[in-house]
């Protein structure tokens, strides 16, 4: 069926998979990590799920988690591509 | 105070810079909201990243419309829901230029009619997805592509343009204080009549700072007075709590300022007046809440 309009739908990956613009990496140290939030919470496009694990296929690697991370447990580490 | 939803309604991703606290507004003001919402959005980054047609990473209804015309379609798309029987919430998300600058005078009239909806601005202090060209709400002494040498007029003050309007609610916030700026957004929507929030929001790329920074520099500037967190509530003025331990004792202005490659070279008299802008804002605003004017 073809739409009266020109709409467009909402699907994941609209804009493609954003992860191949990271030049830099989020890794998260367990053992430091208190699972306080703070990351998820300032994630800027919610890449960052319940369980702290970070959604690379999407993560552009803006870094603010690493930065508001009180227990600095988030090391942001060049990608090698 | 309530616990904020798990619920996004941003899917990954958008194409937002990296960083952007736009969008990361966007997802605190569509958590408060819900998904009986339509967002009419005007020219702005926030029309631009929505994805490419025919795919958008925005799950609720988004109108998109010119410049100079949000306040005007929410105003008709509001009455019409109200006919309707309907209790969509009506949200126009539009960022410095598209209110402060092209869509002023659909704001006021919509804010003088008494549509009930709520109208975001997402404050980044210039012309975003353009390129940075400097609009009324950059900041004396900050560089845009316009203002090489940096500007020399003040910042328009919208705030109190929108206050005369005499509205049921209005609030300012910033993304670096996420809870403050739901529980503005949920009174907002809760409030019938018509209610402004001004947010502001850091950019990586137009501030000059690095993309990781966009969370510190808002907290900055809320704890350097160069941004208060208020609420106005039938017209009387509540200063939020993060505002006001900045108002007892302020971080140094220049802690602010040199964080942004846009200030580079900013000169002693500009930081002054800066200084004195802000000095005076936070007197006018004790002052308002103490009731003493």
């Amino acid at each position: 069926m073809t739409d009266p309009v020109a709409m467009s739908r909402p699907t994941e990956g609209a804009a493609g998979k954003t992860g191949s613009w990271r030049t830099f990496r989020p890794v998260v140290d367990r053992e430091a990590c208190n699972a306080c939030g703070l990351c998820a919470m300032y994630c800027p496009d919610g890449c960052i799920n319940e369980d702290h694990e970070i959604d690379l296929d999407y993560c552009k690697g803006c870094g603010i988690c690493a930065q508001e991370c009180p227990k600095k447990a988030i090391k942001m580490e060049r990608e090698e591509r | 105070m309530a616990e904020i939803p798990k619920e996004e309604y941003l899917e990954k991703c958008t194409t937002a810079c990296a960083g952007c606290t736009s969008s990361l507004s966007l997802r605190y003001v569509l958590k408060a909201a819900g998904p009986d919402t339509v967002l009419v959005v005007p020219a702005c980054c926030t029309s631009i990243l929505q994805g490419i047609y025919p795919n958008t990473a925005f799950n609720i209804p988004v109108y998109n419309i010119a410049f100079a015309a949000a306040a005007a379609c929410a105003s008709g798309m509001s009455e019409a829901f109200a006919s309707m029987g309907k209790k969509t919430n009506v949200i126009v998300y539009a960022g410095d230029g598209g209110t402060v600058d092209i869509g002023i005078q659909a704001l006021s009239g919509a804010l003088e009619r008494g549509t009930d909806f709520l109208y975001i601005c997402y404050d980044n202090e210039a012309y975003g997805n353009t390129g940075m060209q400097r609009s009324g709400a950059t900041p004396m002494g900050a560089r845009t592509t316009t203002t090489p040498g940096g500007k020399t007029d003040a910042k328009k003050d919208l705030d109190r343009i929108v206050a005369a309007h005499n509205i049921p609610y209005q609030a300012t916030a910033t993304p670096a204080y996420p809870k403050d700026l739901y529980e503005k957004v949920k009174t907002a929507l809760a409030t019938p009549g018509p209610s402004f929030i001004h947010i502001l929001a850091p950019c990586p790329p137009g501030w000059r700072i690095a993309s990781d920074m966009s969370v510190t520099v808002g907290k900055l500037a809320v704890k350097t007075g160069s941004w208060v967190l208020w609420e106005r509530k039938y017209g009387e003025l509540g200063i939020s709590s993060p505002s006001k331990g900045a108002m007892k004792k302020r971080a140094p202005l220049r802690d602010y300022l040199s964080l942004q490659g846009r200030f580079k070279g900013i000169s002693d008299s500009t930081v002054n007046e800066l200084e004195q802008a802000i000095e005076k804002n936070l007197a006018q605003l004790a002052k308002e809440e103490a009731g003493e004017c």
